[in-house]
């Protein structure tokens, strides 16, 4: 602890010195990648859908995929991406700090978090909110119709809260009980314990699947909060934002103009001036972003566009199976939208 | 006269029915009271009202094959084993590349023939001993580790691990090597093996596997062995550094052991992880997983320091004086008279310090790390399996796993106590 104790001191008479230094250092964020030759990206320590381990511990997710996708418009390789799990506590201090470059870790995107942690949000790459799971045989088929309910719910959440608020302000009754954790919430609920169980929509597709029986159980379409989930970066580091920005939304738009996985290459040949920009057949887009003429195209090669990652990981693809809703493209009834590359 | 005595000796009866016998077995060990006996009854009471669910769910009732959760989930069903079965290699060795696992099997085969010579130092003496120390115990990490399924995936290999390590026990045992030599082995080239090995160099060929890809038991298994291997010979010296007469090293040996005890593990873990990186510029910052490493063997040095240093005291100082009047240094005086005896003293406290190291090194995944438990805790949710079943099962897995080793852990203290407490034996 002797080091340690020297250490301490030592880092505390530099922290005034490198404080200053990552701001300058703070363009760096993409040479500081290529040096290291992997992207480090901060990951949920396992959320089903977005960030978990699949049985060979190779990552796999929706914000998992994004991070790949990064990786593949630099390295032209998915697989150059240095995953670290970061819990719900030193998520934002690992990014403050520089271990990770990339945060995309189900982070709810809010003002405070923009405002006073020096944090940016690049997007949403998920519509989340709160929602509601009763039993079937309740033959309820509105949030609305749950006045008198008892509600299991994870203490000391904002669900608790946003779900006080939506009973108040309906003024409904309900009775709440809170457990501390969320698998005891979700015992409670599959025993009878309460009428609903609530958490965020995605949340509630992977409880159901725990229940004895998942059938029994249906989601209802009300969504009563607003949890804008995306990757974030640091601020002061505004080519590497739009770089993370742009992985985002080549993705939507390589949705948006039919251009998959599969028939990307085709696609190269496709007649379409937009497809032409965005795979980098015309015009040398990447280069404003530190990136080269093919980054978009490299992104939908390895990993694929916005509607196949979000099937594959969280959609009919997978085992949630969760409907688009909030999350199909503007032209599908959606608000997934991306300025175009031009 | 011969008239009244008895030419042959009177037949031995059988001891009464009270104390002889099953019945008299049962009268001494169980019902031996009025307080032990309703206490056995209610045991067994439980035990019968317990036993045949257990066995239901973990047995007859369970899934043993299946290609994902959708067996599991109908109602009714037992433990879902299938599930363990899938994750296994996730379970031993996290997201390290599966065409590499062989490196990993490779370093557990060396550390577990080497360490095995050290901590049985005579178990060899006897036929059955020796066959043990040459097939048994490199057969038996074997199974454990790699498992059986390894062989059918990459025989070659893993064969030639098996046969090393049995090559390996057969060389320390006839070449008859000194138990200081095989120790210089353990602890000074064996660690450098292990991370190149793990780590992989160029250099001999073998790809880098980055820290942030080691999990599982293997990693459990690592830093426990760092913290135990570690926290002894550093113990001792702090202990000894502690009544030391120089006034410099015995106020360090106290700062460090009263600062470390007066903070708990997880504040160092987040200080590591968290703090550091805030600190140091990006480059100077240590590997990930090496930071809470050192932060854990340093926190179990100063547990250790305090227990040897009981163990010091209780040996009279008369001890030391006579010694010292042979004319021995301290360094001879400590390794030849002291240390013997007050380690041996203090077998129990030192071996429950280990036992609390081993299920400690599940603190490390708050900071993001997949130990064996974090391991389980992210397949539990994985989405394709998850169900009623699948926790409990994953569970009683880790607690089988856990008390295996804490078991043993503790019956071979209780051997060695017995070996060396001879002469205090009661």
């Amino acid at each position: 602890m002797k080091v340690i104790a020297a250490t301490f001191f030592a880092a505390a008479s530099l922290a005034v010195m490198t404080q200053g230094a990552s701001a300058q250092a703070g363009s760096k964020t993409l040479d500081l990648v290529k040096q290291k030759g992997a992207l480090t990206c901060g990951t949920n320590t396992g959320l089903a859908g977005f960030g978990l381990p699949d049985d060979k511990g190779n990552w796999t997710g929706l914000d998992v995929d994004l991070c790949r996708g990064i990786a593949a418009a630099i390295f032209n390789d998915p697989a150059k991406v240095k995953f670290i799990p970061l819990s719900a506590k030193d998520r934002f201090t690992a990014l403050q700090s520089g271990e990770v470059d990339v945060l995309a870790r189900n982070g709810t995107w809010t003002q405070s978090r923009e405002a006073e942690l020096g944090l940016m949000w690049v997007g949403v790459n998920y519509y989340d909110g709160q929602g509601f799971m009763i039993r079937k045989k309740l033959n309820l088929a509105s949030a609305l119709e749950l006045n008198g309910a008892s509600v299991c719910v994870q203490q000391g959440t904002t669900t608790e809260l946003n779900m006080s608020d939506f009973f108040r302000t309906k003024g409904m009754k309900y009775e709440a009980v809170a457990f501390a954790d969320i698998n005891e919430a979700v015992k409670a609920y599959d025993s009878g314990r309460c009428d609903a169980y609530t958490t965020d929509a995605s949340g509630l597709y992977g409880s159901r699947l725990k229940l004895v029986n998942p059938d029994e159980h249906v989601v209802l379409p009300e969504i009563i909060s607003k949890e804008p989930l995306g990757p974030a970066v640091r601020q002061g580091d505004d080519q590497w934002f739009n770089l993370v920005k742009w992985t985002h939304y080549a993705m939507i738009n390589a949705e948006e103009l039919g251009v998959t996985k599969a028939n990307v290459d085709d696609m190269l040949k496709s007649p379409n001036p937009e497809i032409k920009r965005l795979l980098g057949v015309e015009g040398d887009f990447g280069k404003g972003l530190g990136l080269s003429k093919d980054w978009a195209y490299r992104i939908v090669k390895h990993v694929g566009n916005y509607g196949e990652v979000f099937s594959r990981n969280v959609g009919d693809g997978s085992a949630l199976k969760i409907k688009r809703g909030l999350n199909s493209l503007w032209s599908a009834g959606g608000i997934q939208y991306a300025p175009p590359v031009r | 006269m011969s008239l009244y005595l008895r030419h042959d000796e009177a037949p031995l009866l059988p001891p009464p029915a009270r104390v002889g016998g099953a019945l008299g077995w049962l009268r001494e060990h169980i019902f031996s009271g009025w307080v032990s006996g309703p206490l056995a009854l209610a045991f067994i009471a439980l035990i019968v009202w317990i036993l045949p669910d257990l066995v239901r769910f973990f047995v007859l009732d369970a899934i043993w094959t299946a290609d994902d959760g959708a067996a599991c989930r109908v109602q009714g069903t037992g433990a879902c084993w299938a599930f363990v079965d899938r994750k296994l290699d996730f379970f031993r060795y996290g997201s390290y590349p599966g065409t590499e696992h062989w490196r990993v099997d490779l370093t557990l085969m060396i550390g577990t023939v080497l360490s095995a010579r050290l901590l049985w130092p005579d178990g060899q003496k006897s036929r059955g001993g020796l066959l043990a120390f040459l097939f048994g115990i490199p057969l038996f990490i074997f199974l454990m580790i790699p498992g059986p399924a390894a062989v059918m995936r990459e025989p070659g290999i893993e064969l030639a691990i098996l046969a090393g390590g049995v090559a390996l026990a057969a060389l320390l045992e006839f070449t008859k090597l000194r138990t200081l030599w095989v120790g210089i082995f353990f602890f000074f080239i064996f660690p450098v093996i292990a991370v190149y090995l793990l780590k992989g160099s160029a250099f001999l060929g073998l790809v880098q596997v980055d820290t942030n890809l080691w999990g599982g038991i293997f990693l459990s298994l690592l830093v426990a062995t760092v913290g135990i291997v570690f926290s002894l010979p550093a113990g001792v010296l702090l202990a000894l550094g502690r009544r030391s007469e120089l006034p410099a090293v015995r106020f360090f040996s106290i700062l460090y052991i009263e600062f470390v005890r007066g903070v708990p593990f997880i504040t160092v873990l987040f200080m590591a992880n968290t703090m550091l990186p805030l600190f140091v510029p990006d480059n100077w910052s240590p590997d990930r997983l090496m930071r809470p490493i050192v932060g854990f063997a340093l926190f179990a040095a100063a547990y250790m320091a305090e227990e040897v240093r009981g163990g010091l005291q209780a040996i009279p100082k008369g001890q030391s004086e006579g010694a010292m009047a042979l004319g021995l240094s301290y360094w001879q005086r400590m390794r030849l008279i002291i240390l013997p005896q007050a380690l041996t003293l203090v077998i129990p406290g030192i071996v429950n310090i280990f036992i609390s190291l081993f299920k400690d090194t599940t603190l490390v995944a708050i900071v993001g790390i997949f130990d064996f438990l974090r391991a389980i805790d992210a397949a539990r949710i994985d989405p394709v399996w998850s169900g009623p079943t699948v926790s409990p099962t994953v569970y009683a897995f880790a607690a089988a796993f856990y008390f295996l080793f804490c078991f043993g852990m503790s019956r071979y203290s209780q051997m060695m106590e017995e070996r060396l407490n001879a002469g205090r034996r009661r």
